[in-house]
């Protein structure tokens, strides 16, 4: 509780949290307002806004645009999500191998690491979903392929300070394990950096899929926010409600997000907890 | 004599919702030109934030000056604005600080941070400027000014920063110079020095002095006067002849009662089974080189070392930092590998054993460490921290319970510490808590790394005692890293001296104490701050009060 009190202090992480909180209700309750497949005819082409009974108008098939942003927000979160979590846990490992055993290891995961982030992400992810076919697993492949060497840079910096600290000293001449030290002694301790940088991925993620999904690399089954623009793009002098209001959908999301992250990296981090 | 500074009913604020409301509470002291005053007090006792106040040099808006005055030559710094601050610090007050290699800029050499003194108060010509921070380099004596001038301050020596510092804040003969605990990170043969020049340099200059310290051996050696603080209150003061003899207020007593004395304990026999055998132990750090080659430094931490323990025997290890003391410490317990020798526990050599080999052996031998606030992991609770020990070796749960509570017992922290973090606890009871630790894996030797010199005065005696206790009750027998030589004095049977990774001399506490042999103990020993005021038992120079 007395996290949530000093991540409360932070009004703009609070008002990042509620707006996150209405996404996801939207996503989640997307098949209650909108039961038929957000792809489906729904009527009148190119209707715009609040009218022909469309909220936030129709496009260039008569498709409903806010049909589709509320199921799209499902695809966003969870894609974001997913590939966070695969991109953290593979970083994490790297990272607390790198800094725990020094040396050879260090050096080999390193270059590793490098190699991956010498290549622009974004083409990265296009090139990997473009040679895999396109499907939300592949995306979520793409979108961690590229994100995990900043979780294993930090993870490295954390383990390496931590590694000669007393209390890992003591665990040693307890005679405690490797893996048991990494898991149980040092990682409880880089927890909140990890929160921190896994809570801004979300966002960043989020963008990337969008920008796939614009480009046509997205699952053609699932309705998402990038496709919608996608598909408005052409229209955007004649119907500018096709990609405005999938557009503001995810700045809403994205800011939401950072501004979460935010907070909490000032809830978590005691350094900064007094700034005023 | 002139009065310089006058602080009269100093109140500093504390952010509400701390420990206490004001960190220091109506203090009132003064200093005089060519006078050191000396401001004594353990960990939380005011004394630094008294000396930060003077310079206006409070972390704002938190801590702050509630009330008072702090007159200097009849002008009061608690109300100047922070332009005239600004035109004072450095010029009129001047300050050092504990740790010489943070409080000196990194990126910049010993000279150019000098010459931005004298830039930023006076106008003069580069060459004049230069002159004059070679002759300061010259007055602290620096073995080669001119190459000091260009050096960072990561090429020097900490005794050789520490006069570095010294020479920036007299560069323009300030009336006062406020010491924050100047030589606390220095060993102690180059505290002897820095102490000296400190003194020579306030002679020559006429300086009044402010010298905050914990430790009443320095007070003994250089103040004029003393205060002495507890909980932000000042509770005597008085002239260092008269407060040494007769401490009136019973806090100075127990202070000075708990500094340890340097006349070694009594001998106890010495039982014939030894325990631990080290022979020509010899570890080298390599260091630099780098992927394209380069030279390659070696340093020789550890030369062959040679020693012995009997069981229920403590013999220490003492010498200045880089001696390899901690090394050969480190060493036994196995936390680093050593390239040659033998570590014979029993009749097995733990040298060349490998991880999984060594892991039988290793609850005959732990460890004490230096820090109480590194050696404990933050997110562990306290019970967790003794029980896993136990627990690894097939200890259930509830045994490795019932374990930790007893061992919590005996270093004499309530039971209910088990469930609580370890954040919740000072210094010394995490100091406790890391001897619990240790013991939980029921050891035949003890390897304390510098187990009190972390803690205060009143605290390291309980420690030490501690300590005592559990030796003879475990029949321990134990290993004792050490700086300092009354601590040394006080645990040990027998005593090793170091230097540069050798031995140079062991022989039994009285005996080296007594009659050194290598003239580098006898440098230590005479190096030993306050000798001549504590020498005889710690109180005999006491009168009875």
């Amino acid at each position: 509780m007395a996290f949530w009190r000093l991540f409360a202090r932070n009004r703009s992480a609070v008002m990042g949290m509620i707006i996150l909180i209405l996404i996801f209700l939207m996503a989640i309750s997307a098949p209650l307002f909108f039961p038929a497949d957000p792809f489906s005819l729904a009527g009148q082409s190119m209707s715009p806004p609040g009218e022909n009974g469309f909220l936030l108008g129709s496009d260039s098939l008569g498709r409903d645009v806010a049909a589709g942003i509320a199921h799209g927000a499902k695809t966003s979160l969870l894609i974001g999500l997913l590939a966070t979590l695969v991109a953290v846990f593979i970083g994490v490992i790297m990272g607390a191998l790198a800094g725990y055993y020094g040396g050879i290891v260090d050096n080999l995961l390193m270059r590793t690491t490098e190699m991956f982030q010498t290549i622009p992400s974004f083409l990265f992810a296009i090139l990997l979903v473009a040679i895999m076919k396109p499907s939300i697993e592949s995306i979520v492949i793409a979108i961690a392929v590229v994100s995990w060497p900043a979780v294993a840079r930090l993870v490295r910096g954390e383990f390496l300070s931590l590694r000669n600290r007393e209390f890992v000293l003591a665990c040693h001449t307890l005679g405690m394990g490797d893996v048991r030290i990494m898991l149980g002694e040092i990682l409880p301790n880089c927890l909140s950096p990890i929160i921190v940088i896994g809570s801004l991925m979300v966002a960043t993620a989020i963008l990337i899929e969008s920008g796939l999904a614009f480009l046509g690399l997205g699952d053609p089954n699932i309705m998402s926010w990038g496709f919608q623009i996608g598909a408005g793009r052409t229209l955007l002098r004649s119907a500018w409600w096709v990609c405005t209001f999938p557009g503001i959908a995810i700045l809403l999301t994205v800011l939401a997000i950072n501004l979460v992250g935010e907070g909490l990296n000032d809830a978590l981090n005691p350094r900064l907890r007094d700034r005023s | 004599m002139t009065r310089l500074l006058d602080i009269k009913d100093l109140h500093v604020g504390l952010p509400a919702g701390g420990q206490r409301q004001y960190a220091v509470e109506s203090a009132n002291l003064h200093l005089d030109a060519n006078e050191i005053l000396c401001v004594v007090g353990e960990s939380g006792s005011g004394k630094s934030l008294t000396a930060r106040a003077i310079m206006g040099l409070l972390p704002k808006p938190h801590v702050h000056i509630a009330k008072g005055q702090v007159n200097f030559q009849g002008e009061d710094l608690a109300a100047a604005s922070e332009a005239r601050l600004r035109q004072i610090r450095g010029s009129e007050i001047s300050m050092i600080f504990q740790e010489p290699m943070t409080a000196l800029n990194p990126v910049m050499t010993i000279g150019g941070q000098i010459d931005e003194v004298f830039r930023f108060h006076e106008k003069m010509p580069g060459h004049e400027r230069r002159s004059r921070a070679l002759k300061l380099l010259q007055d602290v004596q620096l073995p080669d000014p001119e190459q000091a001038l260009g050096a960072y301050p990561h090429q020097l020596s900490g005794g050789q920063r520490q006069r570095a510092m010294i020479a920036m804040a007299l560069a323009l003969d300030p009336k006062i110079l406020i010491a924050d605990e100047p030589t606390t990170a220095l060993d102690v043969t180059t505290q002897a020095q820095v102490l000296r020049l400190i003194k020579q340099m306030q002679e020559t200059h006429g300086t009044g002095v402010v010298f905050i310290t914990h430790d009443f051996g320095v007070v003994a050696d250089i103040a004029d006067r003393v205060a002495v603080m507890q909980n932000g209150l000042v509770v005597e003061t008085g002239p260092t002849e008269e407060v040494l003899r007769r401490p009136s207020h019973p806090y100075t007593q127990a202070l000075m009662a708990a500094v340890p004395s340097l006349i070694p304990r009594a001998a106890r026999p010495r039982a014939e089974e030894k325990v631990l055998r080290v022979n020509a132990l010899t570890k080298t750090y390599r260091g630099g080189g780098g992927l394209f080659g380069g030279k390659v430094r070696v340093v020789h931490a550890a030369k062959e070392v040679t020693l012995d323990l009997t069981r229920g025997e403590t013999l220490g290890i003492v010498g200045e930092s880089g001696s390899g003391k901690s090394t050969v410490a480190r060493c036994i317990v196995r936390l680093n590998d050593a390239e040659a020798g033998e570590i014979l526990l029993g009749d097995t050599d733990l040298r060349p054993l490998g991880r999984a080999a060594m892991r039988p052996h290793r609850a005959k031998i732990q460890m004490v460490f230096q820090d109480p606030f590194a050696s404990l992991n933050p997110r562990s609770k306290v019970g967790r921290i003794i029980a896993q020990g136990p627990e690894m070796y097939g200890a259930s749960r509830s045994e490795a319970r019932e374990k930790a509570l007893e061992l919590l017992r005996i270093v004499g922290l309530d039971g209910r510490a088990y469930d609580r973090f370890p954040h919740e606890f000072s210094g010394g009871q995490r100091q406790r808590i890391g001897i619990a630790r240790a013991l939980a894996l029921e050891p035949e030797i003890l390897v304390a790394d510098e187990p009190v010199s972390a803690l205060d005065v009143s605290i390291q005696a309980q420690i030490l005692d501690l300590l005592d206790e559990i030796r003879d009750r475990m029949n321990l027998s134990m290993i004792f890293i050490t700086h300092d030589l009354r601590v040394a004095a006080q645990v040990c049977d027998r005593i090793a001296v170091m230097q540069s990774g050798e031995m140079v001399e062991i022989g039994p506490t009285a005996e080296l104490f007594a009659n050194p042999q290598h003239p580098y103990t006898t440098e230590l020993l005479a190096a030993v701050p306050g000798k001549g005021w504590f020498s005889a038992d710690g109180k005999a120079l006491t009168e009875a009060s």
